[in-house]
């Protein structure tokens, strides 16, 4: 029976055979609302798990290749320390540049918790030293214990330890998201499962008169599927269009880079928006295509 | 054609038919008679395949009826006319969109049928109906609109089931003769009444056969009643 309902033929449509299944207003208004109002719901859903997906991807790679060295000395030894610790740093592999952050730069650092005037010459503040790693990275347990017996006064700080759990914390969101985008696609197979039970009861006697006649069951099936399907797609397409458009009015900021302001599409997300019609179509052609199978199948 | 070979059919209770055996013969034309209730419109079911026998064979068209999926059942209603007592259309379409549904249903929808569409309509006196909807029909018109939904495919064979149950005698006789014009184009034509006069009348125009349900047996009933 599925062979009957080939996709060309579904697209291309009957006319006549279209005319068969009468009119129903108010079915076809509730499933192209359903339709709507899910695709509306996925567009959110499906901005939610990108933008955290682009978060997380973006603490990594910012947050990956760069760590601190930290050496906190007495004040006369710190400039041998300091040397000390570049010419190990130097020395190992996986380390592409170290660099000692000048006094300046330090000030700057710190000017956010401390305000511009502080006299940081007179105070023991320790010399931090910014380490670029290569795509390959350093082994950060061999590092430290050079460190240790070269250099007693530094501390590496690699950043996994906060770096971690916020990419955990944005990966769970991204898979939250793609949770909601499942549970919608399966509420609206449940509606348009219902809407299309609904259509084929209240249909009764057009089917019976149709088997009467020598209608082959792929034949009443595709007049339903057809119906509903296209009733999906659009109501779905009005729904991502709408989406988008909220979405896309949403005001962003980059430069603060705040995870609500991120909320958005980018480049092929975009792209992706234009899926959430077709797959609505999808779901309303299996949904209908199994009611209308069950329903025919229970028919003498 | 339709063969039915000593089949018995009953319902959850009791038995309805029993020991009934029938070879419908190509061009034959039989009636079918018996009191109220006794199986005449079961008896056609079975004949189209819209029923099994619980007991017993039936073969359409050289097919066992058990063995037929609903995708052979699709295909033998296409070969085998029904003009059931209540006829059923489908009210939002014309009356010559309700006749050429069977050519629909089969993707046979043509230019050429279009013409033998409007033939058929004039041949049952509807021509004049074509666009009305079934429901603003009359009962005799709905009986001649089924009838000609029954022949548009050009099945071999046609069932009627009380086709002149609803009408008034002048147009039970126009029905008749239909069928009987059907028959002598060469269709096979089984007519299922209770009206002997009808039976009676159409003596004078065909070779007709009576069977009679009585008892649960079907018999042949005497050339004259």
């Amino acid at each position: 029976m599925s062979k009957g309902l080939n996709l060309s033929s579904l697209i291309m449509g009957d006319a006549q055979a279209d005319r068969v299944v009468p009119p129903t207003g108010f079915t076809a208004r509730l499933t192209l609302f359903a339709a709507g109002a899910m695709a509306f719901l996925t567009v959110f859903a499906l901005a939610l798990s990108l933008a955290s997906g682009r978060l997380a991807t973006r603490w990594g790679d910012e947050l990956a290749q760069s760590s601190t060295l930290r050496i906190s000395a007495p004040e006369e030894q710190m400039a041998a320390q300091t040397a000390a610790a570049l010419t190990v740093l130097t020395g190992t592999p996986g380390i592409s540049s170290a660099r000692a952050l000048s006094v300046d730069e330090q000030r700057s650092l710190l000017a956010p918790w401390f305000g511009p005037d502080l006299p940081l010459d007179s105070l023991p503040i320790p010399q931090l030293i910014e380490i670029v790693e290569t795509e390959e990275g350093y082994d950060g347990a061999g590092l430290r214990l050079r460190l240790q017996a070269e250099v007693p006064g530094a501390v590496l700080d690699d950043h996994t330890r906060w770096r971690r759990p916020l990419e955990r914390a944005a990966g769970r969101l991204r898979l939250l998201g793609w949770i909601a985008i499942g549970l919608i696609g399966a509420a609206t197979a449940a509606m348009i499962t219902l809407a299309a039970n609904a259509a084929l009861a209240a249909n009764a006697q057009v089917i019976s008169v149709l088997r009467l006649i020598g209608a082959r069951d792929s034949y009443i099936a595709r007049a339903f599927v057809r119906r509903f399907t296209l009733r999906a797609l659009m109501g779905a397409a009005v729904g991502t269009a709408l989406g988008a458009f909220a979405v896309f009015l949403l005001p962003s900021a980059h430069e603060s880079g705040g995870f609500l302001t991120g909320l958005g599409f980018q480049g092929l997300g975009w792209a992706l928006l234009a899926l959430i019609p077709l797959l609505a179509g999808v779901v309303a052609y299996v949904a209908t295509g199994a009611a209308a199978r069950r329903t025919l199948g229970e028919l003498t | 054609m339709i063969e039915l070979d000593n089949i018995a059919y009953s319902y959850g209770g009791g038995e309805l038919l029993s020991e009934v055996s029938l070879k419908l013969a190509p061009g034959s034309f039989h009636f079918l008679t018996g009191p109220s209730g006794s199986g005449k419109t079961t008896f056609l079911k079975l004949c189209y395949g819209a029923l099994s026998p619980t007991a017993g064979q039936v073969q359409l068209f050289g097919k066992d009826v058990r063995e037929m999926d609903r995708e052979d059942h699709a295909m033998t209603r296409r070969q085998i006319g029904v003009v059931h007592q209540d006829c059923q259309f489908l009210d939002h379409l014309s009356v010559r969109e309700n006749v050429a549904l069977p050519l629909t249903v089969a993707s046979k929808d043509s230019l050429e049928q279009h013409s033998n569409l409007k033939e058929l309509l004039t041949w049952v006196g509807l021509g004049h109906r074509a666009s009305a909807l079934p429901p603003e029909l009359s009962g005799g018109e709905r009986q001649r609109a089924a009838l000609a939904r029954a022949v548009i495919m050009s099945p071999d064979v046609v069932l009627a089931d009380e086709p002149t149950g609803n009408v008034d005698w002048e147009m039970s006789q126009r029905l008749l003769q239909l069928l009987v014009e059907l028959n002598k184009m060469g269709k096979t034509i089984l007519i299922a009444t209770h009206d002997l006069n009808l039976i009676r009348s159409a003596k004078h125009h065909v070779q007709a056969r009576v069977l009679r349900i009585s008892g649960r047996k079907l018999q042949l009933a005497g050339a004259d009643l």
